[in-house]
Parts: C-alpha cells; sequence; structure tokens
C-alpha cells in the first residue's frame, strides 16, 4: 500500500478512476506472457499524456516508489512484471498514430498504439515498417522499442532498433528529453535513442517514437522445404547466406512443431518431416524469381524431401500461419511452456540444433525447437507442467547447458526477448563482469535511486525464478 | 523417461489450500485447474475480446478473468464483490477460444466461476424469488412457459400493452426494459408443433432424416421461424420430427450459474430425442445448438448419461450448415417488386455461440450469397459479440448499449436493407439497434431462416 498522500497526487494528476489499487487491478497486472511469473504491484496507473507521465515519475521519484512501465504485458522475459513492488504504468490510453510523414519517410507514434494496427495503417499509405513480432496483433509499439523486438523478417530487415530514429522519454527525475529525430545521420553526441531501444524500461519511460518507414518490396515469394534430415536443413540455411543471398525470412521448424502446428491451424503439413524451412524472397520480381530459384537448388542438394512455393498471396499466409503460431501452437502439449531464444552466429544453426537435442535427451525433458534460423535466433522450447517441481528443476538446468552452449559456439543468451528477470542470471555469461559494470555505471547515471523497473537485467546474488508457491 | 512419468502423475493437479473463505473453496473446487494453467498468458484473446475492446483494461480480458479466477483459488485474493461483478461482465461470447493458441476452455471456466458464484450469492428474497421463477419454474417447464407466452400474447393483442405503454406505467421500468419490450415481437401460445405438428415430410427424394430443436425463446417468440425453418429443410430433402418432450436447452442456466438446473434439463432432452432415429439434430439458434453441442462435456461426470450425451452431440448441427453442406441445392429467387434491375443490400451479424462454438461462419454466407438479386456487404466486426449475449442485455445494460450502438455504427455503413441472424436473442439485439441507431434507414433485421424462406422459388404451399 502506498503512501495516502502519494495516492492522491496520482490521483489528482490522472483523475479519480486512472489510478486503482484494488484487488482486481493488482492482480491483473502481477503478471505478464511469462511462465511461473507473478509478483503484486502496489497500484496500477493509465496515463493519458506526456506531461501526466513526468508528473507522475516527479511523485514518485520524491516518495522513492518504482515504475514499471507496461503495454499488453506480452513479453517473455518478465520484463513487466513488478517483482518489487511499486506502480504499473499501462500505456494504453497513449495509443495515437501522431504523423506519418511522406516526405521524410517516418511516422511518429505513442508508445500504446498496437504494433499490428500500425503496420496495417502504413501499409494503407504504401509503405513499410518491417518489425513483426510474432506477438504484434496485441504487442504495442512501445513495448516492442523497450524489449528490442525482433520478428520473421530480421535477417535481412533488421530488428525494431533498426527503425528507431527518435525517441521522447520521461528520465527518472521526471524530466523529458528528446533524442534524434526524423534523421538518417546524427552524430551528436552519445547515441541515446539505441541505448534506450532495448533498455526494458529501466533507464527511462518511452512517450514517443519516431520511426523510419521503408518502401515496400515489389514482389515477394514464399516456400517451404521440408527435411526428413534435420542436419540437411540446418546446413542448407548455412548454404544459403554461404551463396550470398539474405532471404526476407528464412524461418526453422523441428518436427515436434511441427505436429503441434499442424493440430493447431489444420494445415496438412507432413507429420513425419523432421524439419521445415520457410524461406520467403523480397525485392524486385526478377531478383526474387532469381533468388528463390537457387535457393531451390540448394535445398535439393541438400536432399529436401518436399519443396513447395506459393502461387499466390493466399498460399504464402498459409505457409507463413505455419510458423506463426509455433510458439502459441506448442503451448497445446503440455500446461506449461517455456520459450527461450538463444541465438547463434547463422553458421552454426547445425551445432546449435544438435545441442540442443542432446542436451534435452541428457535432462530427459521435452524440447521443441522453430526459430529465425537465418539470423541465428532459435526458440528451444520447453513443454512442461508449473506444477512439477522436479521436472521444472530439470528444464531449468536444460536451459543453463543451453544457455552455456550457446555462449561456447559465439552466440547469446537472448537474441529478441530480452534479459528481465528470467536472463538476468545469465547475462554476466554474455558481457563479462567488466560489460556488467558498465551497464551498472550507465543505470545509475540515468536512474541513480533505482526507481526505474527495478529487478530487471541485472540480477541479484542467486536470484532464481519466482515460482508461485502452492505449498 | 518412465520414471518421469511415474513422478509426473503423483503432482497434485490442485493446489491443496484450505481456503478460509466459503466462495474461495467452492471455486477451488469447482474450477478447472488444468485450464487455468493452460493458460500462459500470451495475450492473444485480448483482441478478440469485446470488453476489453471497449475498457482497454486488463481485468476486463479473458487473460485478466482466468487470473482472477486463478488468484482466488491460490489464495491470492478474496473473492471480493469486484470479483464477482467482474465475472458478470463477461459476455460470454467466447471469442477468445479460436484464437487461443493454448486452447484454453474459457467458456467451461467462467460458467464454472458463475456456478461457484451462485452457490453463495446473496439476494433479497424478492430477486431470489425472481430468479428462481424464470430459470426453475418457468424455462424448464414446456407447460409454463406456453402459458406464459399466451399470457404475454394476450397482454400485447387485448389492448393491456397499448393501455400500460399509454398510461405511463412502463416508466416506473428502467430504460433498456423499457426499449425491450418495445421491440419483442408479437408472442404467441401456438408453437411449432401445434401449428405443422411432430412429423414433416422431406419433399422429393430423402435426404435424412433430421430432428428440429425448437427452443423455449425461438416457440414463443419465433414460432413462424421454427415453422420456415422446417420447410426449408424439407425443400432441401430433409424429413423432419419435433420430438415432443423436448424442453428448454440449458444455455442461460448453464450460462448464469445454475449448471445444475442446465444438467437436469440436457438429460430431458437426451431422453426426448433417443429414439427419434434421426441423422442430424437441428438448432436455428445459436446459443442454444452451441449448449447442445457440448452436451457431452455438461455431462461428462455423469456415467448414466455420457455416451449418449456424446452421440447427440456429435448430431447437432446449425440449419445453414445442414443446407448449405448436406441439403439439396435451394432455389432462392427475387421477390417483392418484380424482377428490377437494382439488387437488395444483405448483411449478417454472426451468432458468437455459432461462430466461436459451433465454427459456423462460412454457411449461412454462402447461401445469403446463392440468393439472387442479392448483394452481400460484409459488416465490419461482424464476428464481434452485439451486447445481446443470452442476458447481458437485461444484466449488463451500460456495457451492452455501448457495445450496440458501435455495432450499428458498422451496420449502418453496410447501407444494407436487411440485417441477418441465428440467434433469436442477437435478433432481438439487432431490432433494439435498428430502433434506436437505425437512423431512420429501413434497415430491417431478420432471421436468415425467414429471410431465405421468403425468397424460396416456388414455396411448396
Amino acid at each position: 500500500m502506498l503512501d495516502a498522500a502519494l495516492t492522491r497526487r496520482l490521483r489528482q494528476i490522472v483523475g479519480e478512476k486512472h489510478y486503482r489499487d484494488d484487488p482486481e487491478a493488482l492482480v491483473a497486472h502481477s503478471y505478464d506472457g511469462t511462465p511461473m511469473l507473478q509478483s503484486l504491484p502496489d497500484g496500477v496507473i493509465y496515463p493519458a499524456d506526456t506531461a501526466q507521465v513526468s508528473e507522475i515519475m516527479k511523485a514518485l521519484a520524491e516518495h522513492r516508489v518504482p515504475l514499471i512501465a507496461r503495454g499488453s504485458g506480452s513479453n517473455l522475459c518478465g520484463g513487466t512484471v513488478p517483482v518489487e513492488g511499486g506502480v504499473v504504468m499501462v500505456m494504453h490510453r497513449m495509443n495515437r498514430l501522431l504523423e506519418v510523414d511522406l516526405e521524410n519517410l517516418t511516422a511518429t507514434v505513442q508508445p500504446g498504439m498496437i504494433t499490428a494496427a500500425f503496420n496495417a495503417h502504413v501499409e494503407s499509405l504504401g509503405l513499410f515498417y518491417p518489425p513483426d513480432p510474432s506477438s504484434m496483433k496485441i504487442s504495442t509499439i512501445g513495448g516492442n522499442i523497450a524489449e528490442g523486438s525482433g520478428g520473421l523478417r530480421g535477417l535481412k530487415y533488421g530488428t525494431t532498433k533498426d527503425y528507431v530514429i527518435g525517441l521522447e522519454a520521461v528520465l527518472a527525475s521526471g524530466e523529458i528529453i528528446r533524442t534524434g529525430g526524423k534523421l538518417m545521420k546524427d552524430a551528436a553526441g552519445y547515441d541515446l535513442t539505441k541505448l534506450l531501444v532495448g533498455s526494458e524500461g529501466t533507464l527511462a519511460i518511452i512517450t514517443e517514437a519516431t520511426l523510419k518507414l521503408v518502401p515496400p518490396p515489389a514482389a515477394k515469394k514464399t516456400m517451404l522445404a521440408m527435411y526428413k534430415d534435420l542436419y540437411g536443413a540446418a546446413r542448407t540455411v548455412s548454404r544459403i547466406i554461404e551463396a550470398k543471398i539474405i532471404p526476407a525470412t528464412l524461418e526453422f521448424m523441428d518436427n515436434p512443431t511441427i505436429r503441434v502446428v499442424d493440430d493447431f491451424a489444420k494445415l496438412g503439413l507432413p507429420r513425419d518431416m523432421e524439419a521445415i524451412l520457410l524461406i520467403e524472397q523480397d525485392g524486385e520480381p526478377e531478383t526474387v524469381e532469381r533468388d528463390i530459384g537457387r535457393i531451390r537448388q540448394i535445398c535439393e542438394s541438400e536432399r529436401a524431401d518436399r519443396i513447395e512455393v506459393a502461387e499466390n498471396r493466399e498460399q504464402a499466409e498459409k505457409l507463413l500461419t505455419a510458423r506463426r503460431s509455433a510458439f502459441t501452437a506448442l503451448a497445446r502439449i503440455r500446461p506449461t511452456t517455456i520459450l527461450e531464444d538463444a541465438t547463434v552466429p547463422r553458421s552454426r544453426i547445425a551445432d546449435m540444433v544438435l545441442r540442443i537435442n542432446e542436451i534435452a535427451g541428457k535432462h530427459g525433458v521435452s524440447i521443441a525447437t522453430f526459430g529465425h534460423a537465418g539470423d541465428g535466433n532459435l526458440h528451444p522450447t520447453a513443454t512442461t507442467d508449473a506444477r512439477d517441481r522436479e521436472e521444472i528443476h530439470r528444464v531449468e538446468q536444460a536451459f543453463q547447458e543451453i544457455f552455456e552452449a550457446a555462449i561456447e559456439l559465439g552466440g547469446t543468451i537472448t537474441g529478441e526477448h530480452g534479459v528481465g528477470v528470467v536472463k538476468a542470471p545469465f547475462l554476466e555469461w554474455k558481457v563479462g563482469a567488466a560489460g556488467i559494470e558498465v551497464m551498472r555505471g550507465i543505470k545509475n547515471a540515468f536512474d541513480p535511486h533505482q526507481l526505474l523497473n527495478p529487478g530487471k537485467v541485472f540480477a541479484k546474488a542467486a536470484r532464481k525464478r519466482v515460482v508461485i508457491d502452492h505449498g | 523417461m518412465a520414471e518421469a512419468k511415474a513422478a509426473a502423475s503423483a503432482v497434485p493437479k490442485k493446489p491443496a489450500i484450505d481456503h478460509a473463505h466459503p466462495l474461495s473453496r467452492t471455486l477451488l473446487a469447482k474450477l478447472d485447474y488444468d485450464q487455468l494453467t493452460n493458460c500462459m498468458r500470451c495475450g492473444f484473446c485480448l483482441p478478440a475480446c469485446p470488453t476489453f475492446r471497449e475498457t482497454g483494461v486488463e481485468p476486463e480480458s479473458p487473460r485478466g478473468r482466468i487470473a482472477l479466477m486463478k488468484a482466488v483459488a491460490d489464495g491470492l485474493m478474496e473473492p471480493d464483490q469486484a470479483f464477482r461483478d467482474q465475472m458478470d461482465h463477461c459476455l460470454g461470447c467466447r471469442a477468445c477460444e479460436p484464437v487461443c493458441p493454448a486452447d484454453v476452455k474459457y467458456g467451461q471456466l467462467i460458467e464454472q466461476a458463475r456456478d461457484a458464484i451462485e452457490d453463495h450469492a446473496e439476494r433479497g428474497i424478492a430477486a431470489r424469488g425472481v430468479r428462481r421463477l424464470l430459470f426453475q419454474g418457468i424455462f424448464p417447464s414446456r407447460r409454463r412457459l406456453r402459458l406464459l407466452g399466451k399470457a404475454l400474447a394476450f397482454y400485447q393483442k387485448s389492448g393491456l400493452r397499448r393501455l400500460v405503454r399509454s398510461s405511463g406505467m412502463m416508466k416506473l421500468f428502467p430504460e433498456h426494459l423499457r426499449e425491450m419490450e418495445s421491440i419483442l415481437p408479437e408472442a404467441t401460445g401456438r408453437g411449432v408443433i401445434e401449428r405443422i405438428g411432430t412429423f414433416y415430410p422431406a419433399n422429393k427424394e430423402k435426404v435424412a432424416r433430421v430432428a428440429l430443436f425448437r427452443g423455449c425463446v425461438m416457440d414463443v417468440l419465433f414460432a413462424e421461424t421454427n415453422v420456415h425453418t422446417v420447410k426449408l429443410l424439407a425443400e432441401a430433402g430433409f424429413e423432419v420430427v419435433i420430438p415432443r418432450d423436448q424442453v428448454c436447452c440449458g444455455a442461460l442456466h448453464a450460462h448464469s450459474g445454475e449448471l445444475e438446473t442446465a444438467r437436469d434439463l440436457a438429460r430431458r432432452n437426451l431422453e426426448a430425442f433417443k429414439d427419434a432415429g434421426i441423422d442430424y439434430i437441428v438448432s436455428n439458434a445459436g446459443g442454444c445448438g452451441a449448449l447442445l453441442a457440448e452436451y457431452d462435456h455438461l455431462l461428462q461426470q455423469d456415467p448414466s448419461y455420457r455416451e449418449l450425451a456424446a452421440s447427440f452431440s456429435s448430431r447437432v448441427i446449425d440449419v445453414s450448415r445442414l443446407l448449405a453442406e448436406r441439403g439439396r441445392l435451394l432455389d432462392f429467387a427475387e421477390t417483392g417488386a418484380g424482377s428490377a434491375a437494382e439488387t437488395t443490400t444483405v448483411t449478417y451479424q454472426d451468432s458468437c455461440h455459432l461462430r466461436n462454438v459451433m465454427g459456423s461462419s462460412d454457411a449461412p454466407r454462402h447461401l445469403m450469397k446463392r440468393v439472387a438479386g442479392v448483394t452481400f456487404a460484409e459488416m465490419r466486426e461482424a464476428d464481434r459479440c452485439c451486447g445481446s449475449a443470452g442476458i447481458y442485455n437485461v444484466t449488463q445494460p451500460e456495457m451492452a448499449g455501448q457495445i450496440l450502438e458501435h455495432k450499428m455504427e458498422h451496420a449502418n455503413a453496410t447501407k444494407a436493407r436487411y440485417l441477418l441472424t441465428s440467434n433469436p436473442g442477437c435478433l432481438l439485439q439487432m431490432r433494439l439497434g435498428v430502433m434506436k441507431h437505425g437512423n431512420g434507414s429501413g434497415m430491417e433485421a431478420m432471421h436468415i431462416v425467414d429471410f431465405l424462406y421468403g425468397r424460396l422459388s416456388g414455396p411448396p404451399d
């Protein structure tokens, strides 16, 4: 419970009904898309504009109360769970598209806008915003920026960070800063824009973003290649890149994933395949045809069992549906689904898939793997049951070894989900002790009193996942 | 792995918590804890949920409501009045189920929650009495429902209605009830059996033998639609029987926390249909059909009816789907003022339970498009609940009104002459919508069966 004077002030800032601290509101903001993680906030606030965000932050800073900014709460790293209490700030009321600048090819949006709605609007204007995280139907632009979200098109087009060119943000003191702008070049000082992207709400609260738009590709082709040999599929990925082709999409699903996706989406996928690659190329029609032709040859020489090239948009959408449903379809096998995003240099994909299978076998756990193979970003996904403590323990051991393997292969612990609470204990493995110190220095410069999303990114000693105790 | 399996089976399904709060205890007992665990909180249901769309706040979403149920079951919060109200805010449209990747049976969870809440409901004597009269006295009884229909017909026809309306007596009722009263169609004491008997032969060669589920509200307020349903079916080659002993499906009970009464009604219907020797059980009300199709789930704990329920549910089908997919092709023509070149525009409001539970959204559209001289204009968000939701528009008038207003903006944009639906509740709500927000466009809300019947080339009589 917060100090009565503070709650009065918060209500004055946003209006009576936009600050809540009743049990219903607290429970409904105690979780996000991360399994087995729940913690109650002290209050929930819905600001209408940047000025309110600034006033709220000033009030909280005076009382040293933490603030956790949140969009739709669909992230998978515990990024928006208020593990140390405080006030959850929901950005849904700040959901307007402020401007599309056709001369500069930029869009300026408020953080609460739903990504898919933004994409659809931009496309209706004949433009293109490539980042497409799988949760885009519900995730917000602000959440995508905070988590540095990726998506299927990351390989060729990059991720959210490559499209954010300007930000307005509120600091822990309540001050408002503006970074970057409608500028394709900007060498003025440290690049605070890029620093804030992926900072998981620990450095500032994003209140407005200027995004780069690009012309849409003229043509696109989608194809599937299916393999009875897992390693043939993995080698295909490496060989496509080696052939100096960068496909717009190069996605991978293993057999357990294929089966559940087919059950869910009823797509008639072949259930006896060990791996499927979903490949898309876009660009000028001639280039697309040529690349798809060359990719087809590579698939054939790696002994793909079946190759399907979509003849039209409808067929292509169907092929894409398979991959887009993967994460969520896996949730049907067992009650609890833990999805990670270990990432390796793309030339090491085959080795990584092999290691994941080995590790899963060793610990006797079910791990299905799919992911953005073209950029080395795999999603080993454990299907388990949160109520089975012993099994969960084995799953955690397996993931620890998977992260270790990724690092050994020159990779990282997270490609696109962020560190949050879940991967904080492993961050040092990736960035080293000195790296952690630099990051802490940055954190302290922005947020000396540790008010913004505390408990994230940096691990406290021996911090583990917080499992609700049914004891 | 065998060891792991043995260990897994030893894991308790539910937390062993001895709740002090009696409602928490009942919720923990009645909620399907597997389903609570299956929700992985991905949030994909949020954009599909009408109440989340209207309010934008997490507790008004399926993910939020499941989290609240689980929090009570886990002892993280007390089931306060706000919790109980929140469970009532849900329309029960189940639009969240088809989009749920984890296949969480949200509809079952919300019914279990309401059932538990109902066990501990503290109502005034009057409210309790009205509820008992409706749910246990009237709906389950064919005879009493029929009497009510006659009374309503008497009220409407005898001049009593006029008298009541002119006396200003209706002003004593809340506005939304007054509005509802004004759009109620002419009730009747003569249902489909009284009009055409219990058997109707197939026209020409028989395709299959089917039984009509006549419904309770349908047969009092829309008996004519039931007759049209039978005649359309006969025309498409179906021999139709109408089992006399059938009762209310129990959907309103199940959705309102009266699961035991719903089960009783289900058992009576199973008995009524079991010897009919039929291939299909046809419903023309999405809300009823959806529950009939889930009798197997409703009675899964009842060993003496489980098998009968499974066989019954597997035969349930909506009239549009049966006509579109199994029947002989019907010939629909234009009617009315000659064969003018101009076409009639129609649009369609999905019945949520027909779409989300029975999985039928294409069939009605196919049928409408087959009618000569008709242009089908898809309404934006036709798949979104209209706010009727059983008795939701009576119990939650504010939210229902808000949803209806948005719905009618989309309906008006189609400039349709006819707004068709597949469920009596939706139909009444659409009529209310046209009356309140139709802007005098002359749009008419109609059951799809009545529309199709009116356009049948050379009807049998």
